[in-house]
């Protein structure tokens, strides 16, 4: 009699994604695919150099060309006190620049005209006169004692750094490091990155006249964020303001900050009465919006000498660009870097950080992860995989002599997170089977009497998925929670809103099979939405993977407030008393006659024609959910290599993953995330970061140099899954989205550096290009990755 | 894109086509599979007030050999024609085995030979392979037709010979000296990456000694390079570890490369050093199988 819950599409269906209907045929609508009538076409105009001084901006000549509607500087912004915002990190930013540019790409000017191309041309007819000053591309320079001031329109700031921070317990940590039989030490770079999704930012600003209303259309993550964001810094009413984003063609982190196009085409189009588009172009994207990473690491493990870990140091010095931009809970500095050693069982822990700026584009995005928890994530898999070597201890043995048992959960970590589940040894296994570690042993044995280098990496990791609770984790003081609303109609189907901000991870899917599970109503009967602020619920968007950890578990709560309600009018129909009212999916019956019941589709259609007395008619709901903690996905990603000695090219044979991210809603849409986190993990591992030279041209500034991987090089990925639900989530599921990006990394560069383990080098900087691992190869001594590139190097 | 505004004609005739590069007086651009055309109008680097379209014209879309063996390429046959050619597997191994590597399927659907050649571009894989070949280009301007080595049509980095009214319709490569041999070896950050550094080598064989070679050098210096002194130490002799050895050292010798974020210098000229040897020896090795 119940319903077959794979076949309405519900919890552990692999259901085809919804949204891929759209989007295969060319029909997806994005932003650039509105046109508003009347519409303006707006450019930006940005710095060639990295540090000047501006001595002018001489705009007479854009004004001359035919269709040329507005001209815009810094200087006019600042007369309507538009000129900086703030922030998502307490920081102000400029949004055209008046005094000084101060990355290679800031925004100069903006020309907004009848069509972009005559929009292209005015720019290039401004003239900016600009006096060059020492440019600073890496931290060492930044806090030189004769280093420029790159922020010098701020008072009370008389260098270049940007905060120091720390956490952990110092002296029992010194204390575990004088007893150390052995101290480990690492120093790492994790490079510069871009998110680059393959749709651009943009918007389209419509501020209407008549209603006062401003209407943005725009590629973000988190509209309701941003509707906060405008109300404070254009000073409108929140209720006049509405935040559309329509289609987004991928986000990684990019797009939830505000960038000073989107205040520009707003400014605009009040100034013009006419709606204003704005569409970056590849390499504006690029050179000026939310990078990822770039941060330094000087780590140092504290060691029994049967492999036990007694202690960690470490201190990051990250280089934030030349705005503290980064989007991350604001108690944090240096994101959830503290997450590191979390799968291990440790007694203690210390972390320092500095903060610098340097002329290089503002950002630090949480690429494809929860605030700098991949590269918390990718030290420590480095610092232990040193540690093994240091020791002489087997890769697989160091983890699992310190791997927190299954049975000593919740767990405290040595930073003071609080993890809840998890069977890490029993994931490690089942890829060292999965992978034949024993054998691959002997065979990179056997291959290295003929001079072939072959290596194997481990990288194991839980981290921290699905901020808040909202008690520790806000934005700018807005609470990270989330909410749902979900309407059920008549003839039983329904439309569901969230305050997350589906890009590509086929919420309108998983949303309805969670609703499938909790209502029983088939998923192909709900539709989901989410993007405007209007209509959608409040929520702090799509990022960190936290839109099923908390918009998720918001959906299982508003639909089993339905369920309730519906309990009640099925207990009307049944005439009989609510206690006497069982479920099973999608169907009440009476306890003691089973074959007496009515769907919940009936309910429905009771609730708008046969509502009980008393009772508000219509099935309607919404909730807001707070989670209690985080949730801890656990993974062990085992990658394999050969590394070719002549030239130092490196292939990857194969890649084995176990992930445990709990219970999986859509296993195919799980596994496409776990798929596509493997391959910007081998592509930061191999190819894909920005750099600059030491004038501060940022070198990546468009497809040809920054490189990501195409179907052609990303290896094949072998997926294994442990399932430990979540203790605390609804339908005990934990974060999935980012663990491959997170923990893939070091897998690569463990493998890669097993190969090298006889040169003696420790350490190449990602991404390990040819070249490094070549150089690594003949020196045998390390390869430091951080910029400026030298072009005259031998 | 929002490239710079500029007029566009697409003529059906040679002649025609000609008669608008002379009208555009230097300012015109022919516009071939525009896979590099293109993405210069869109940075704003290129900026032609006229593009003269030839996907039109009618008889360039010939890829033959002709009786003598010599092989000729039309100025609009696409890198995907080459690559998918019998005519070039069967006779051409230098060609045959770039193919694969320039740029990516897309792009090779699209952009030609022929105006690879033009572009001049010096991690361009063609001119590589045509300088190792003793190939020639041949051009059609107002004055008539006439034939410039491969190895004198690059004046530099993006720069040929070519007047500003002439259409270069077809690359020739000749006949080999005896059995066709070769191979191209290019070392790529990912699929349609530009060549960090590559290397084409074209040996022609008779009975056992080489007869004719070519070995030009992509992405180590400011045009393709042609190291004629590696190819000119394997000729009249047999090839062998030590014919390898020298050769390949003269090749790293005659590379010029710059350090940038695809590698620094030593480590491209190890490249080239490798890759030579490397084209060289598995040459060797086959032709001693085969024999
Ligand atoms: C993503 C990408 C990756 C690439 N990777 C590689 C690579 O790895 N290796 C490589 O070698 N190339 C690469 N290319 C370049 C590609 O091979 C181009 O197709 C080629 O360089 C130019 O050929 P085209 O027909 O597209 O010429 P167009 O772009 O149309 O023209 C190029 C230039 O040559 C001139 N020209 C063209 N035809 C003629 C003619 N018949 N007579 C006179 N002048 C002419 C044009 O005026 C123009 O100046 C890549 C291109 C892209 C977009």
């Amino acid at each position: 009699m119940a319903i077959d819950e794979i076949k309405i599409g519900g919890m552990g269906a692999r259901q085809r994604r919804v949204e891929d209907n759209r989007f295969i045929r060319g029909k997806g609508n994005y932003v650039d695919d509105i046109v508003l009538p009347g519409m303006l076409h707006m450019e930006i105009l940005r710095s060639p150099v990295a540090h000047a001084r501006i001595r002018s901006i001489d705009v007479s000549r854009a004004w001359e060309i035919p269709g040329v509607r507005l001209v815009l500087t810094g200087e006019m912004l600042a007369a309507r006190n538009l000129a900086w915002m703030p922030t998502l990190s307490y920081d102000t930013q400029a949004v055209l620049a008046t005094d000084k540019v101060r990355f290679q790409g800031q925004e100069v000017a903006a020309v907004v005209a009848d069509d972009p191309y005559i929009a292209k041309d005015a720019c290039e007819a401004i003239v900016v006169d600009y006096e060059p000053l020492p440019v600073i591309v890496n931290p060492d320079q930044a806090m030189a004692p004769d280093a420029p001031l790159i922020r010098d329109d701020k008072v009370n700031q008389h260098d270049n750094r940007v905060f120091d921070w720390e956490v952990g317990d110092r002296e029992r940590t010194e204390q575990a490091f004088a007893e150390a039989d052995v101290v480990s030490t690492l120093e790492l770079h994790y490079p510069r990155s871009h998110p680059s999704p393959i749709e651009t930012c943009g918007s389209i600003a419509d501020f209407d006249r008549s209603t006062e209303k401003l209407t943005v259309y725009m590629t973000t993550q988190a509209p309701h964020i941003i509707r906060a964001a405008v109300a404070m810094v254009a000073e409108l009413p929140e209720h006049m303001i509405r935040i559309i984003s329509p289609d987004i063609g991928g986000g990684f982190g990019n797009k939830v900050p505000v960038y000073p196009g989107y205040v520009v085409s707003i400014l605009a189009s009040i100034l013009t009465e006419r709606p204003v588009k704005w569409i970056e172009d590849k390499t504006g994207n690029l050179i000026s919006t939310g990078f990822g990473r770039d941060i330094y690491l000087k780590g140092e493990l504290a060691l029994r000498s049967d492999g036990r870990i007694l202690g960690v140091r470490m201190h990051t010095t990250s280089d934030h660009g030349a705005f503290f931009s980064d989007a991350q809970p604001s108690k944090f500095k240096v994101g959830l870097m503290h997450s590191a050693f979390a799968c291990y069982d440790i007694p203690t822990a210390h972390l320092t950080a500095t903060g610098v700026y340097t002329n290089k584009a503002p950002g630090g995005v949480a690429y494809r992860c929860s605030f700098r928890v991949t590269e918390a994530m990718y030290f420590q898999e480095r610092m232990v995989h040193a540690a093994a070597d240091d020791l002489g201890i087997d890769q697989a043995e160091i983890r699992r002599r310190n791997f927190v048992r299954d049975d000593d959960f919740p767990h405290r970590t040595a930073f003071g997170f609080l993890t809840d589940s998890g069977q890490y040894t029993k994931c490690l296994d089942l890829g060292l089977e999965a992978v034949d570690y024993e054998g691959f042993l002997r065979e990179k044995e056997e291959a290295r009497k003929q001079g072939r280098l072959l290596g194997i990496g481990i990288s194991t990791m839980t981290e921290p998925l699905g901020a808040g609770n909202s008690r520790e984790y806000d934005i700018l003081g807005i609470k990270m929670f989330d909410a749902a609303e979900l309407r059920v109609h008549m003839t039983g189907k329904a439309i569901l809103r969230t305050g997350a901000k589906t890009q590509g991870q086929g919420h309108e899917t998983t949303w309805a099979q969670i609703v499938a599970h909790e209502l029983g109503i088939p998923a192909n009967d709900v539709v989901v939405e989410e993007g405007d602020t209007d209509t959608a619920p409040f929520g702090m968007g799509t990022y960190a993977s936290r839109s099923t950890p908390v918009a998720g578990a918001a959906v299982s709560m508003v639909a089993r407030k339905i369920r309730a309600k519906a309990r009640k009018i099925a207990a009307h129909l049944l005439e009989v008393s609510e206690e006497d009212i069982e479920w099973e999916l999608g169907r009440f019956y009476v306890r003691s006659a089973p074959d007496r019941g009515v769907t919940i589709q009936e309910c429905a259609m009771a609730a708008y024609s046969n509502v009980p007395d008393g009772m508000e008619p219509g099935l309607e709901n919404h909730a807001y959910y707070d989670p209690p903690n985080l949730t801890w996905p656990f993974a062990a990603y085992i990658a394999t290599v050969e590394v070719d000695p002549e030239t130092g090219v490196w292939d990857v044979l194969r890649v084995v993953a176990v992930d445990d991210c709990g219970v999986r809603i859509n296993p195919m849409i799980v596994e496409g995330q776990i798929m596509g986190g493997l391959t910007e993990a081998y592509a930061m591992s191999s190819m894909q970061f920005i750099t600059f030279d030491a004038d501060g041209n940022c070198i990546g500034s468009n497809y040809m140099d920054y490189l990501l991987p195409t179907a052609w090089e990303t290896p094949g990925f072998e997926l294994h899954e442990v399932v430990t639900p979540c203790p605390h989530h609804p339908i005990g599921a934990k974060g999935v989205g980012e663990c491959a990006t997170v923990g893939g990394p070091a897998a690569f560069v463990n493998a890669v550096m097993d190969a090298l383990k006889d040169t003696g080098v420790r350490n190449i900087d990602m991404p390990l290009l040819p070249d490094r691992v070549h150089r690594a190869l003949t020196t045998g001594a390390d390869v430091s990755g951080a910029p400026p590139v030298d072009p005259d190097a031998p | 894109m929002y490239p710079s505004r500029f007029r566009y004609e697409a003529p059906t005739s040679l002649e025609e086509a000609i008669a608008l590069l002379q009208q555009g007086a230097g300012e015109a651009k022919i516009l071939a599979g525009g896979q590099s055309l293109i993405p210069l109008l869109k940075l704003r680097f290129a900026a032609p007030e006229l593009l003269v379209d030839i996907n039109g014209l009618p008889g360039l879309d010939h890829l033959v050999a002709d009786p003598d063996g010599t092989i000729r390429i039309g100025a609009l046959v696409r890198h995907e024609h080459i690559e998918r050619s019998t005519l070039i597997t069967e006779r051409q191994p230098t060609i045959a085995a770039a193919a694969p590597l320039v740029a990516d399927p897309i792009v090779r659907t699209r952009g030609t030979f022929v105006g690879s050649l033009c572009h001049a571009d010096p991690q361009g894989d063609w001119a590589a392979c045509m300088i190792a070949l003793d190939g020639s280009i041949v051009a059609q301007g107002p004055n008539g037709r006439r034939t410039i080595p491969a190895r004198e049509f690059v004046t530099g980095t993006f720069e040929n010979v070519l007047d500003p009214a002439e259409i270069a319709v077809e690359a020739v490569i000749p006949p080999p000296q005896g059995e066709a041999h070769g191979g191209y070896l290019k070392l790529e950050r990912r699929i349609g990456d530009f060549a960090t550094a590559a290397v084409a080598v074209a040996a022609d064989l008779r009975d056992g000694q080489v007869s004719r070679a070519g070995i030009a050098l992509v992405g180590v210096g400011a045009t393709t390079i042609d190291a004629r002194e590696a190819a000119d130490s394997l000729v009249d002799g047999a090839l062998g570890p030590e014919a390898i050895d020298r050769a390949a050292d003269l090749a790293a010798e005659a590379a010029h490369p710059r350090s940038d974020h695809r590698g620094s210098a030593s480590y491209k000229r190890h490249i080239v050093r490798t890759f030579t040897a490397r084209i060289l020896t598995q040459l060797d090795r086959s032709t001693q199988k085969a024999a």
